[in-house]
């Protein structure tokens, strides 16, 4: 019965994986943009929030209300004048900027915050957990992070589908030029999409910050998890995002039921295993836009 | 009264010069048609007025107003929309919300969703197609559709008979009494001679990148335009 | 055709041409500098300087090979920390356990790299752009992974090079340098003689634009994978040298993302897509490195700084700058048209 235990835990962690993701998602599909640096602020918003509620005594959840605006006009200010750069120049330019802007940011937090494990304290709710069966126990914090998680890309799949300023990202996505035929001012419509993305991540930081020990170093780990839950799931595809975040979870957890400290590399070989036999992804996008 | 003023401009794409010294007037409530044939340059103007190329001499004003150094989506605003050539339909949107797209920057006027509908009604019937899989007169009624969505002074068309059956280009360009009822503005850039000449109040007839004739098209024989239009 | 002042008409003639008097120049210096660098050891070099020219060596190396990836062949890879692993627990391998010695052992350390990074192509090129990137990063975890499990190769902690047990320090490192100098010399030229030939040109007009090079009859695939096992290839030897010059290979610091980082940051400030950027920038790199060290994780904040600069405003690198874009090469590798004297119609030569 452990390993239906695992794989309950796999499910609820994938909701923390595409809460990570949707951000990365998002970026990718507005702008073709990596953002390679996504990693690295997450973990921003992991030590915004410590430093909030240690600083303030703030219940942690309230810091997230501080920390997504915050983390939103980081992401504005960052698409205004570097990525939109970016974008116009070479095309190697924005990988390379994003993983210079990951190394700046990872650096500093070093020379801040110094190597040390932190986590941000939840007093009881972090070992707090419901009983459903006599075997299978779920953690009351890691079913509010994946019913977050849910309700974020349910909402962003909204507000891409039904909002005006969705339908022009969508359309910027499709032909940035015929957009701007629209009216539809690109540089506008890329800052929204930066500044949504990393509010996002400022929700997931802070709730990763939650969960785990971390430090500045974690930001690559993030990273390739999130990329992971993205190409499992499919690209352009939100809802499939959040697929290939349970399913990655899944796969880390019965990985490491089955082989202690191995998790994080089954996770790796079925990522693999996806690329090598469904390389467009689980559930992707139909239309290629 | 004139609305759109083109004064001597030359338009280049990088070393190649497009336009050399083309002027044009077009007043308000007139259908302006530019003919001629490949490469002459009439898409090219088309985009000059919409602000997607810019003319390296020369000046392009609406309403009297130099508006050459303005970013295209700004022109939206002012009144001018652009119906591409080649569609460019948003492939990932329905064709109700490339509509909706086309409505993003508001202004007031008569064109709305229900409007358009009335004057293309085969959308109505297929407004959730997905723009990708839209049939070619489908596409062409959406993209007209949604450069009007905008309530623009100046309407520009390009090339809206390209690759489309003879009977699908008939019922489109039936669409634009309906256009002009309302006091549009409308320059129409074409290739189909005899569609354009039945169309508008004006002709101008481009040649490598210059105008070679201009007149009403009453006034003008079969033998000025050939001439004008082949260069011989 | 154009007139002559005596109004016979005339042909202009036009001649084609490789090298320029500038990559004379670049020849000659390059040799000179060769072989006083081959001497140094006799003469003017310590040990400690011949360590450090070792670790230059390696990044000139390095920088060859990102460029030799990104500039060329267009992919963005952040996972090369794999093949420098792979290099350099394959000398160690080789050296020790299959008992070959130090330099045989590298060039088996390559071609393992090579091997390798072929399989592991058909996965990578499933993937483009940004993602391939990451991917490539994932592909290097895997491997590092993979290597740890294995107790054979010392597992978590690592192993050490004992092939050079028993040799004095003075001929272990002066056979290292020399290694090392070989190996840079070799890398260079190679990935030179690569690029200038019918397969570069291939490479160029596949970075630039890879449908329309595919048109040309460019196997746009097969040259990819070329550039990755070749690549691969360089950063596996190297890792090998990293190995014989540390004497010692741990997991976390020879797959480690900052050798990516690392490679990143010399081919921006040199400049990506010339032979002669990576090399300036191995160099200008190396220097920061020795005088910026002891800022600790401010040293990378500045790096990165610079490297997102010089990518904005200064695309073509230190070299671009130096060069006047391509005016002058040193490895010169495309085609030069020179205006020939113009010969009169109906005159012998025409």
């Amino acid at each position: 019965m452990e390993w239906a235990n695992a794989i309950v835990q796999g499910v609820l962690l994938g909701g923390l994986y595409a809460l990570l993701a949707a951000g990365l998602s998002l970026m990718f599909g507005v702008m073709r943009l990596v953002n390679l640096a996504h990693g690295a602020l997450a973990i921003v918003a992991a030590y915004a929030g410590l430093v909030l509620v240690q600083k303030t005594g703030m219940p942690p959840f309230a810091s997230i209300v501080i920390v997504v605006p915050l983390m939103a006009i980081l992401g504005w200010v960052l698409q205004r004048t570097l990525l939109n750069t970016a974008l116009n120049r070479q095309a190697l330019a924005p990988i390379l900027v994003t993983f210079g802007l990951a190394v700046i940011i990872q650096n500093l937090l070093l020379e801040l915050f110094t190597a040390d494990n932190q986590s941000i304290d939840v007093g009881s709710l972090a070992s707090s957990s419901i009983q459903i069966t006599p075997d299978i126990a779920i953690g009351v914090f890691p079913l509010i992070t994946f019913i977050v998680g849910v309700l974020v890309i349910g909402l962003l799949q909204q507000y891409l589908a039904r909002t005006a300023t969705g339908r022009a990202m969508r359309a910027t996505s499709d032909d940035r030029e015929a957009a701007e035929l629209m009216g539809i001012d690109n540089k506008y419509v890329y800052s929204l999409a930066t500044a949504i993305s990393l509010g996002l991540v400022g929700i997931a930081g802070v709730f990763l910050g939650i969960r785990t020990q971390f430090n500045p170093t974690f930001g690559d780990a993030t990273l390739i998890f999130a990329f992971e839950a993205v190409i499992i799931g499919g690209l352009g595809s939100l809802w499939g995002t959040l697929a290939g975040g349970m399913i990655l979870g899944i796969a880390q957890t019965v990985g490491a039921q089955a082989f202690p400290s191995s998790g994080v590399l089954l996770g790796h070989v079925v990522f693999l295993l996806v690329l090598a036999f469904r390389p467009t992804g689980l559930f992707p996008k139909v239309v290629n836009g | 009264m004139a609305l759109l003023e083109v004064d001597a401009i030359d338009v280049h794409y990088g070393d190649f010069q497009a336009i050399y010294g083309l002027s044009i007037t077009v007043d308000e409530g007139e259908t302006l048609a530019v003919i001629g044939a490949n490469g002459a340059g009439k898409s090219t103007l088309l985009k000059t007025i919409a602000g997607i190329n810019r003319p390296r001499v020369g000046e392009v004003r609406f309403d009297g107003a130099n508006i050459s150094g303005l970013a295209a989506h700004r022109r939206v605003p002012l009144g001018i929309s652009l119906t591409p050539e080649g569609r460019r339909i948003f492939p990932s949107l329905t064709l109700e919300e490339n509509l909706l797209v086309g409505g993003h920057t508001k202004r007031p006027g008569y064109w709305n969703l229900t409007t358009v509908y009335e004057t293309f009604p085969l959308l109505a019937d297929r407004r959730s197609r997905l723009g990708v899989h839209a049939s070619g007169g489908e596409q062409q009624a959406t993209a007209i559709g949604r450069a009007l969505m905008s309530n623009p002074r100046l309407l520009l068309l390009d090339e809206v008979s390209l690759g489309l059956a003879p009977i699908v280009v008939e019922n489109i360009y039936a669409a634009l009494p309906n256009i002009s009822a309302q006091g549009t503005t409308v320059l129409v850039v074409e290739q189909d001679v005899n569609q354009a000449l039945k169309v508008a109040n004006r002709v101008h007839c481009l040649l490598e990148g210059r105008s070679v004739l201009e007149g009403k098209p009453a006034e003008l024989s079969r033998e000025q335009i050939a001439s004008a239009y082949f260069g011989i | 055709m154009s007139k002559s002042l005596a109004g016979a008409a005339v042909t202009q003639t036009v001649k084609v041409r490789r090298s320029t008097r500038s990559s004379y120049v670049g020849v000659a210096v390059f040799a000179i500098a060769i072989a006083a660098l081959a001497i140094g050891p006799f003469a003017f070099l310590t040990k400690g300087n011949q360590q450090n020219l070792v670790t230059l060596f390696i990044y000139i190396i390095l920088g060859t090979m990102w460029n030799l990836l990104a500039g060329y062949g267009g992919m963005v890879s952040i996972g090369q920390q794999a093949f420098i692993g792979i290099g350099a627990y394959g000398i160690v391998y080789a050296a020790d356990n299959l008992g070959v010695g130090p330099i045989i052992a590298v060039p088996i350390a390559m071609v393992i790299s090579g091997a390798i990074a072929y399989l592991v192509s058909f996965l990578a090129f499933r993937l483009s752009g940004g993602y391939f990137a990451i991917g490539t990063w994932v592909i290097a975890e895997v491997i590092k992974l993979v290597t740890t499990q294995i107790t054979a190769l010392g597992a978590g902690s690592g192993i050490s090079l004992t092939a050079f047990a028993g040799a004095k320090p003075e001929i272990r490192i002066a056979t290292v340098y020399w290694m090392a100098l070989a190996s840079v010399v070799v890398a260079v030229l190679v990935t030179y003689l690569l690029i200038r030939s019918r397969l570069g040109a291939g490479f160029t007009a596949l970075r630039d634009d890879p449908t329309a090079a595919a048109t040309l009859g460019v196997h746009v695939t097969r040259s990819k994978r070329v550039i990755w096992v070749a690549a691969a290839m360089g950063c596996g030897l190297a890792g090998a040298l990293l190995a014989a010059n540390t004497l010692r290979v741990q997991p976390d610091s020879v797959y480690s993302v900052q050798l990516t980082a690392a490679m990143i940051f010399i081919v921006v400030i040199g400049g990506i897509g010339t032979i002669e950027g990576p090399i300036v920038g191995a160099i200008v790199y190396f220097a920061l490195e020795q005088y910026l060290s002891d800022l600790g994780a401010w040293y990378l904040v500045i790096l990165g700084s610079v490297a997102i600069i010089m990518v904005l405003f200064l695309p073509q690198g230190l070299w671009g700058l130096l060069s006047g874009k391509g005016r002058i090469q040193l490895f010169p590798t495309g085609y030069r048209l020179i205006s020939g004297p113009p010969i009169a119609e109906g005159s012998k030569e025409s």
